[in-house]
């Protein structure tokens, strides 16, 4: 494939980036924010897999088996239990206006400039190799796509060189598309589109490739492993020894945990760029599940690299790429080198951006500001932004010039985990300075320098050496020929894998400094200031405008002129004018309000970093030192104002439960309302039945004089009967009203149930006889004694017998009551062989005038109080009362007393 | 000689109607709950129902409302009498089609008055 195709390809899929940055914040300028979910946060978190995850990690099973995943596990490790101290970071950075790593470390000690500074270089001698490895990385899937062999040019005639040209235009695109706004800490939108985008292309070839290579070049994933199992050199690579040890496993797990977050452009992916922190719950599952599906076919294509005669004498790293090119699959092999591509790309852009403004910010601007004296009269936006091209520049040079001379000796292998292993360093001043308020400045400086020099000296001064094939005595016996200082033998540990011996010593050695610099040495106001804000940064977020930490005189004229320079005069002005009306201040003229001029260093901060704001803010001020204890008064104030808060909330909370509590009553005393109201209009329906007939026959008999004798005593006697069942139904009526609302005493007395029941049984014999059924009462004979109020048992006992008269058939009417003990219940049974209580009443039927209610039923005589009012007196004797029947086959009433 | 069905299903109010209404000169058919009433209306098509709601098996609504749409039945006057006695109650009986709702407990005389204007009955 000709040069020609792939490059103008390359140029193509560039300006298709720049078009989804340019859709991406035109829409946002329309108020429509294509990133602003947690499926674009995690995949623009993708731009972990690099270059060296698409074609290295290929390369890398050739060597060490399977510890290449350690790389992947360690993140997906961290991600189950980053969410507090990342959610704890996003709030300090949002409410801190943070835009690096860098800034952010040294924001923490008192947004100091020396820590701002070392970090940047620190950041930028550890990343620039793997900024070059990305270079080298398109250049030879280039040269293996075209089938090529580059000249592998020296510097010396870099203008006949390729990768130099792909460089240029690198710098040009990274200019042009990440220093279009000013403010660093301001989200970008459109990178954050393109990365995403470019994560999925990346995401996508890979997997092509691997189901071309597993399921077109091979019988699936059984068929490689089967023959890779054939071969012992292969099959040694699945088994723990010489690849990949214990100790090697673990610090690469452990490194690339804290890669996750250090490194900056992951900094930059997944605090900086992050639009709302609950999108972190999603990413943090979604972002491991990324990393799976793109390792699924490292360990396949590897083998089947391997298993490929024809590639014995190609790089493994290339195997991807190789593999259908060799098929003749040139389509495929293009789509796979621009998913390789954009792996590259994407991680040389974002790790640009943001190295590109640590430098600007912490390494130029200070430079600059101090040797202009007064600021305010030159016009700094343009060398904010002027600062971040030429830093971009110099960085993206810097690493083809490291690619051209050191990267072409040094072993390449594991470049990406030597810069791992550089911003761990970072790890103790950033995490514990997160949650120790003791930390301080100069605790972190120390244990930074410490832990890089061990770096150094233990991994990259000898990686350089066996690099360039130096005088290696300092490997072999180490420096000033004392072997306690061999590089990968320091104070005589022996047999461990460089990084993971490196990783030793250098977080030994870079904790330990930090606890015992900051145990031992004081901090400034500033300092306690950060340390307090930062450790409780929940307890601050809503009060930090309110309390500032600033003191001294500043002229509002000076101020707004300061913003005017970064910001433009249209931004400026309308920050300030909100911030004014916001806290009720004047910003006409005079004296600006300190919490103004905390604001505008905030706002400062995040154009051009924390430790330049400062520097600028106090160019055009005069400011006052603040002694330690204001520092602490301003941590007491709102310690008061927490607990404040506490106690209101504890307030309010009450003050809820209390008018849930009257919702509630007022709800009941209102369904009581209804329910009285509708036992009232029951209660008076009932009494109007027997009312209508004694009128109607009363006044029949008043107007027919001449009725006959007989008729007339016929309708006499109606009246008399109707007389005493309106009598007792109101009897009733008022009984259970006084039942219900507690009034009714009982007299409780031992009594003799057979006795009770006996009694009853005799006074309703007339009614059955009546009837022609049979009233059989068998007694116990057992002489139970039972505590309850005998007027009220007689009285449930006749209202169930009673019922039981009225339902049984006439003639065939068989009515059995028995007593029996049952646990410690003694129960009374009436049973009938009337036609039964359908199941689905066997609850309602003791519901007040339940016949009133529900007409369907046959209704018998009486006042549908009976069984309401028996069901009333069983609970008043903590007992129970129910029904067993089947519809058709009679029913049995039982009611049963507690009995010890 | 008026046909006149009366529906209740209580004995003694029926046994007064049942008086009444035959001292009025009508014909007088008797029908304890709804399923006799309806048995009546079919076969023996009365001029004039004197008719309760509550009723066990089928209201006097559904009587009613039985009568007023079927064609060959709906010229006869409906006169409910019942204790229910709220607005809405009266309400549908009459937007059911009935010609007076007259509320127990009543007035023997003003019933005996009324049905006999109803039937177009000169006193």
């Amino acid at each position: 494939m000709s040069y020609l195709v792939i490059i103008s390809c390359g140029l193509i899929y560039l300006l298709l980036l720049f078009g989804i940055a340019y859709y991406a914040e035109y829409k946002l300028k329309r108020n429509v924010n294509v990133v602003n979910n947690p499926w674009m946060y995690a995949l623009s978190m993708a731009v972990y897999c690099t270059a060296w995850t698409y074609y290295g990690s290929v390369g890398r099973v050739g060597t060490q088996g399977m510890e290449f995943l350690g790389v992947y596990i360690g993140p997906t490790i961290a991600c189950a239990f980053f969410y507090p101290v990342l959610r704890k970071i996003l709030r300090i950075c949002k409410s801190q206006r943070i835009n690096s790593i860098a800034d952010f470390i040294a924001t923490r000690y008192g947004k100091n400039v020396s820590l701002g500074i070392i970090i940047t270089i620190f950041c930028v001698l550890g990343l620039i190799p793997y900024i070059s490895l990305q270079l080298k990385a398109i250049t030879s899937s280039l040269s293996v796509l075209s089938g090529e062999h580059m000249a592998e040019g020296s510097l010396q005639y870099f203008y006949k060189d390729i990768t130099f040209y792909i460089t240029l235009i690198l710098v040009c695109f990274i200019i042009l598309f990440g220093t279009r706004s000013v403010d660093a800490s301001e989200k970008h939108a459109g990178l954050v589109a393109s990365i995403a985008f470019e994560s999925i292309i990346k995401l996508v070839a890979f997997v092509m490739a691997g189901i071309f290579v597993t399921y077109g070049l091979f019988h699936g994933l059984g068929d490689i492993f089967q023959k890779a199992a054939a071969r012992p050199d292969l099959k040694d690579l699945f088994v723990f020894g010489d690849h990949g040890t214990f100790s090697g496993w673990t610090a690469t797990m452990l490194l690339s945990m804290f890669a996750t977050l250090l490194l900056p452009r992951q900094f930059q992916v997944s605090v900086v760029e992050n639009m709302q922190e609950q999108h972190l719950k999603k990413a943090l599952w979604l972002f491991p599940v990324y990393l799976l599906i793109i390792n699924l076919f490292v360990v396949p294509i590897a083998l089947a690299g391997m298993l490929t005669p024809a590639l014995k004498n190609v790089d493994s790293d290339s195997y991807v790429l190789a593999l259908p090119l060799l098929y003749g699959h040139n389509k495929l092999g293009l789509f796979i080198f621009m998913g390789g591509f954009s792996a590259a790309i994407s991680m040389i852009i974002v790790e640009t951006i943001a190295l590109s403004t640590m430098v600007s910010n912490h390494l130029l601007l200070p430079l600059l500001f101090s040797s202009a004296g007064s600021a305010k009269e030159r016009p700094l936006l343009k060398s904010v932004i002027n600062s971040r091209r030429v830093s971009i520049a110099l960085l993206l040079l810097l690493a083809y010039v490291y690619e051209r001379t050191i990267a072409q000796h040094a072993s390449l292998v594991s470049i990406g985990l030597v810069s791992f292993a550089a911003v761990a360093q970072f790890a103790p001043a950033l995490f514990i300075g997160l949650f120790w308020k003791a930390g301080n400045r100069r605790g972190a400086v120390a244990s930074i320098l410490a832990g890089f020099f061990i770096w150094f000296y233990t991994l990259a001064l000898p990686a350089f050496i066996t690099g360039t094939g130096g005088n290696s005595s300092i490997m072999t016996e180490g420096l000033f020929g004392i072997s306690l200082l061999r590089p990968y033998a320091l104070f005589g540990m022996e047999g461990l894998s460089p990084i993971a011996h490196s990783f030793f010593w250098s977080m030994l050695i870079n904790v330990l400094t930090y606890v015992i610099v900051s145990v031992n040495t004081f901090s400034d106001a500033q300092e306690l200031y950060q340390a307090e804000l930062f450790v409780d940064i929940f307890r601050h977020t809503s009060s930090s405008e309110q309390n500032s930490i600033w003191k001294g005189t500043a002229y509002i004229r000076d101020i707004r002129s300061l913003l005017v320079n970064f910001l433009g005069e249209e931004r400026a002005d309308r920050l300030l004018t909100s911030f004014a009306i916001k806290h009720k201040l004047s910003i006409e003229s005079g004296y600006a309000d300190p919490r103004l001029v905390s604001f505008s260093e905030r706002i400062l901060s995040g154009v051009i970093g924390s430790a330049s704001a400062r520097i600028m803010v106090r160019s055009v001020t005069k400011e006052e030192i603040i002694s330690i204890a204001e520092v602490l008064n301003i941590v007491k104030e709102s310690q008061q104002v927490l607990e404040l808060n506490k106690e209101l909330r504890k307030k309010s909370a009450e003050l809820t439960k209390a008018t849930e509590m009257l919702t509630a009553m007022n709800e009941q005393l209102t369904q009581m309302d209804v329910i009285k109201d509708e036992f009232l209009y029951t209660v008076t329906h009932e009494l109007r039945t027997p009312l209508t007939s004694i009128r109607a026959m009363s006044e029949i008999v008043y107007d027919n004089q001449d009725m006959e004798e007989e008729m007339r005593n016929h309708y006499l006697s109606s009246i008399v009967n109707e007389t005493e069942r309106l009598s007792h139904l109101i009897t009733q009526v008022l009984n259970l009203e006084r039942y219900e609302s507690g009034r009714q005493k009982l007299h409780i007395t031992p009594n003799n149930i057979d006795d009770l029941i006996a009694e009853v049984v005799h006074a309703l014999q007339p009614l059955a006889n009546e009837k022609k059924a049979t009233l059989t009462f068998h007694p116990s004979s057992s002489m139970y004694l039972v505590q309850c109020d005998s007027d009220l048992i007689r009285q449930v006992i006749y209202n169930l017998i009673s019922n039981a008269i009225k339902f049984v058939p006439g003639q065939t009417g068989m009515i059995n009551i028995r007593v029996r003990i049952e646990y410690e219940e003694l129960q009374v049974w009436i049973e009938d062989n009337g036609k039964g209580v359908p199941n689905e009443l066997h609850e309602l039927i003791f519901d007040k005038f339940f016949q009133a209610k529900n007409q369907t039923i046959q209704k018998p005589e009486g006042s549908g109080l009976g069984l309401a009012i028996s069901k009333r007196i069983m609970d008043m004797h903590n007992g129970r009362i129910w029904v067993e029947s089947e519809p058709g086959k009679g029913a049995n009433f039982i009611f049963g007393l507690p009995y010890a | 000689m008026k046909k006149i069905l009366v529906v209740d299903d209580d004995p003694y109010i029926l046994m007064s109607l049942e008086f009444l209404m035959k001292k009025g000169g009508n014909a007088v058919m008797v029908a304890r709950n709804g399923t006799e009433a309806l048995d009546f209306i079919n076969t023996n098509k009365p001029d004039l129902i004197l008719l309760d709601i509550m009723m066990p098996d089928v209201d006097g609504y559904s009587i009613c409302e039985y009568v007023k749409t079927t064609s060959a039945l709906s010229d006869i006057i409906i006169v409910f009498l019942s204790a229910k006695t709220k607005e809405v109650d009266i309400q549908k009986g009459y937007d059911l089609g009935a010609a007076l709702f007259i509320s127990k407990p009543f007035s023997t005389r003003n019933l005996m008055k009324e049905v006999n204007i109803l039937l177009g009955v000169a006193e």
